[in-house]
């Protein structure tokens, strides 16, 4: 939609942003780097577990996508919110949320011991697993739903006025779209599962568990080895590119024509389909919205005694996303083409640490790390949100280029008119949703802050951690609630917007 | 961004004016919150200075390691003698001169670099009621039943980590990597740090969490919750001690030494035990408040110099990760 010259430039900064910082870490590396056995162990453990993760979340992604797009009842909306909550809590609150169900302690294996069965383990590669789901699988089922409301309704009533059975419907008009889909949501949440590191630890069970970002982590904290930190940094990074750039190659075309951007009718269903979906959804809402729901319950006694200074780290929460949501929009429309794309994946694909000590080594001689905290954090911020937002609008933008730009040509619309009259109006659902999720997942970010975040100017999350580290867990809890409403309220608004006056 | 750094700058507003020398101290995230000894400490050292501390947090031997020379700070709070060698190493610290004479720690102090402002010894803490026969050495735990259920932090990533594998290994000596191997199954999980795992420990989820023998304190004395305990082994707890240092580029050496001389004071000391939930480095036990008076504390301290831990360390790590990963 930009002109080549934008978009090139664009796709640069992003890339300087990225590189330059793990050249800063690479180039102030007084020693060779290492990589032993137990960097080898730490390498096939993340590949594993991110690629298990991955296809589980999108695979059961693709049931809850199709039954959310298919039903239509009252509350839709708010579960479609819900179901993106877990994806943009920090991961310590999440992982508390999950104990509280899946835990020895928790609900599941109180029901198990009442009914007399053996007690499951949260913790091993299975905790690893359902956490990543958990965090994941919204986004995933998201990503899909976007697709299924992306099909064009002449096509649906063309498949009805054929007859289609339900057999032939799947593979003739559903399975062309997921097949465009699939891979690179796949891709995004394996480069996610990549960087794992305290949810792994945690609930992997102890060191068997160990990713490369633990790796980096220690090398940085104890070894203050910045070759190894710089070396793995880099392993990531190749790791997720290349798996940005698979997705892309074995992502098909969708050439099936356009549309008239009218909404899908709805089919009569037979009853036992539309109960069937219910159930899928049912059991969906229970998995992720449970967790957090009792962490709520336990969070909202210390509500009252948060105090000011956290009230104060929550505005600067807010100032914060909004500003981070802003620079990632920017970004992400020039950027929304195949190759932008797997740019983009660099924003993610380097750890925090990294980035954080890169950026802190390259601005330190011209101005003091500590105050342009927030400023950088705000960058790293829209930068690590960037993959997500292209994931969401870059189908969309392409689907209308190419259906539209002949018709836009022949109109001679020029670049703003383009943008006005045929993107925006298309561009409005994922935009909004593109919107509301780098939003809140800026509110919940405890990457960069935690390096240089002074208690000062501290986060919300921040806080939560400083709450913990003091004893305060009961007042950490009402921190996390406050921190999940409020991403919750910042995603809502955001997809509000883009929804506001569409036809369903 | 420059409007919103702007707009971020006003809710921060600092008070400092113009003429007031500034000192910075580097420490800790826990430290200066408001929740920390931070405030009070400032407040009462400003009291005496005439001059504007002020505490920047973070991970400060890192930032220090990265600023080099170059560095703001004056003085630093917080570093740990586990990592000591690599501070000292770096030649950007300068003697303390403070006399140590008046410390009160259990072991003898002698370093002219490092100057210790409170300490505190690691701990498996237990809740009385869902653990009433807690194990009361280390070797009872070693053959407890399996179903004691511990949460660890990972020596990767923490200073408390570290400081259980170097525990272990003062304990146990060679046989450190078949102990690991026996307590292994009543590892319930290892955390990156130690919040998550006191986090698991406060939800139920675990027997037991690797934290320090005054965790007790906080829960008797803000929150009148007398279940929770430290036990006692007599094997020996290590010892982990928390330092401060003057930077010796600083702008403010006079300032500098004022607040190293301030650390020994009675203030200070007096504002350690419910602020920062650790026991004062300088203040007789007589002195303490009476909730820490009555903790249960070991008699037998282990503690490996600085140049002993940056030795063993790696060797401590491998065996520990070699043992939990079967």
């Amino acid at each position: 939609m930009a002109p080549r010259v934008v978009q090139i430039i664009t796709g640069a900064a992003l890339a300087a942003f990225v590189i330059a910082p793990l050249m800063a870490v690479w180039l102030n590396a007084g020693s060779s780097a290492r990589f032993g056995p137990a960097e080898w162990a730490a390498l096939r453990f993340t590949l594993m577990q991110a690629a298990l993760s991955a296809a589980l979340s999108v695979l059961l992604a693709i049931p809850l996508a199709r039954a959310l797009a298919r039903s239509r009842f009252w509350g839709r909306d708010v579960t479609i919110m819900l179901l993106g909550a877990p994806f943009i809590l920090p991961v310590l609150v999440a992982v508390l949320g999950l104990i509280a169900v899946f835990g020895q302690n928790g609900l599941l294996n109180d029901g198990l011991h009442a009914l007399g069965f053996e007690p499951l383990s949260i913790y091993g590669l299975q905790g690893v697993l359902l956490a990543h789901v958990f965090f994941n699988l919204p986004l995933a089922t998201r990503m899909i739903l976007l697709g299924w409301m992306s099909l064009p309704a002449e096509r649906i009533r063309l498949g009805q006025s054929l007859g289609l059975g339900a057999m032939a419907r799947f593979y003739l008009i559903e399975w062309p779209m997921i097949r465009r889909i699939l891979p690179s949501a796949f891709a995004v949440i394996f480069v996610i599962c990549l960087s794992s590191f305290a949810v792994a630890l945690t609930l992997g069970g102890g060191p068997k568990a160990t990713t490369i970002e633990l790796a980096i982590y220690q090398a940085f904290r104890f070894e203050f080895d910045f070759a190894t930190a710089a070396l793995l940094g880099l392993v990531q990074l190749v790791l997720s590119v290349t798996a940005a750039a698979l997705a892309l190659w074995l992502a098909g075309h969708d050439r099936l024509g356009i549309g008239l951007d009218r909404p899908a009718p709805l089919a009569l269903r037979p009853l036992l389909q539309r109960l069937l979906d219910m159930v899928v959804i049912g059991c969906a809402m229970v998995f992720l919205v449970l967790p957090l729901a009792l962490l709520c319950i336990k969070g909202a006694g210390g509500l009252a005694d948060l105090g000011t200074p956290v009230w104060f780290a929550a505005l600067r929460s807010i100032a914060l996303a909004l500003g981070s949501t802003a620079l990632c929009l920017c970004f992400a429309l020039p950027l929304a083409t195949r190759w932008g794309e797997v740019i983009a994946t660099l924003g993610i694909a380097v750890s925090p640490l990294v980035l954080g000590t890169g950026l802190f080594l390259i601005v330190r001689p011209y101005v003091n790390p500590f105050d342009v905290a927030l400023g950088v954090t705000l960058c790293v911020n829209a930068l690590m949100s960037l993959p997500f937002a292209l994931r969401i609008l870059r189908p969309e933008v392409q689907a209308v280029e190419q259906n539209f730009s002949r018709l836009s040509s022949a109109l001679g619309l020029g670049l703003w008119g383009r943008f006005r009259w045929v993107m925006l109006p298309r561009l409005r659902r994922p935009l909004g949703f593109a919107a509301g999720l780098t939003a809140a997942l800026s509110m919940g970010d405890l990457g960069v802050i935690a390096l240089f975040g002074d208690a000062e100017r501290a986060t919300l999350p921040l806080k939560l951690y400083q709450l913990m580290g003091s004893y305060r867990m009961e007042q950490a809890a009402a921190a996390a609630v406050v921190l999940l409403l409020l991403s919750l309220s910042l995603f809502w608004l955001f997809d509000r917007m883009g929804r506001y006056g569409a036809q369903d | 961004m420059k409007n919103f750094t702007f707009a971020a700058g006003l809710l921060t507003a600092s008070t400092a004016l113009a003429d007031t020398p500034v000192l910075t101290v580097y420490a800790p995230d826990y430290f200066a919150s408001e929740w920390g000894p931070g405030p009070s400490i400032e407040a009462a050292f400003e009291a005496s200075c005439d001059c504007d501390l002020q505490f920047k947090t973070g991970d400060v031997l890192g930032r220090i390691i990265l600023e080099g020379t170059r560095t703001d700070a004056d003085a630093v709070i917080g570093l740990n003698t586990d990592i000591t060698k690599k501070a000292r190493e770096t030649g950007l610290f300068a003697p303390h001169g403070q006399d140590v004479a008046k410390l009160t720690l259990p072991l003898n102090w002698t370093d002219e670099v490092f100057l210790p402002f409170n300490y505190s010894h690691t701990a498996f803490i237990y809740n009385t009621e869902s653990l009433p026969n807690a194990p009361q050495s280390f070797d009872e735990l070693l053959a407890a039943d399996d179903s004691i259920s511990l949460v660890i932090q990972d020596p990767r990533s923490s200073i408390s980590g570290l400081a259980l594998v170097l525990w272990v290994k003062a304990v146990y000596g060679d046989r450190a990597e078949s102990v690991w191997e026996q307590l292994a199954p009543k590892i319930l999980t290892v955390t990156k740090g130690w919040s998550e795992s006191y986090g698991l420990f406060t939800e139920g989820e675990a027997d037991m969490v690797l934290s320090y023998t005054t965790s007790p304190a906080y829960h008797i004395v803000a929150e009148g919750d007398l279940t929770k305990k430290a036990a006692i082994f007599p094997e020996g707890h290590y010892f982990m001690v928390e330092l401060a240092a003057k930077i010796a580029g600083t702008d403010n050496p006079e300032l500098a030494d004022a607040f190293l001389a301030f650390i020994l004071t009675d203030t200070f000391q007096n504002l350690i035990p419910t602020g920062n939930w650790s026991l004062p480095a300088a203040l007789p036990v007589s002195e303490w408040p009476e909730a820490f008076q009555e903790l249960p504390l070991p008699e037998k301290v282990l503690f490996y110099s600085e140049d002993e831990a940056a030795d063993l360390r790696a060797e401590t790590i491998e065996e520990w990760r070699r043992a939990l990963s079967k």
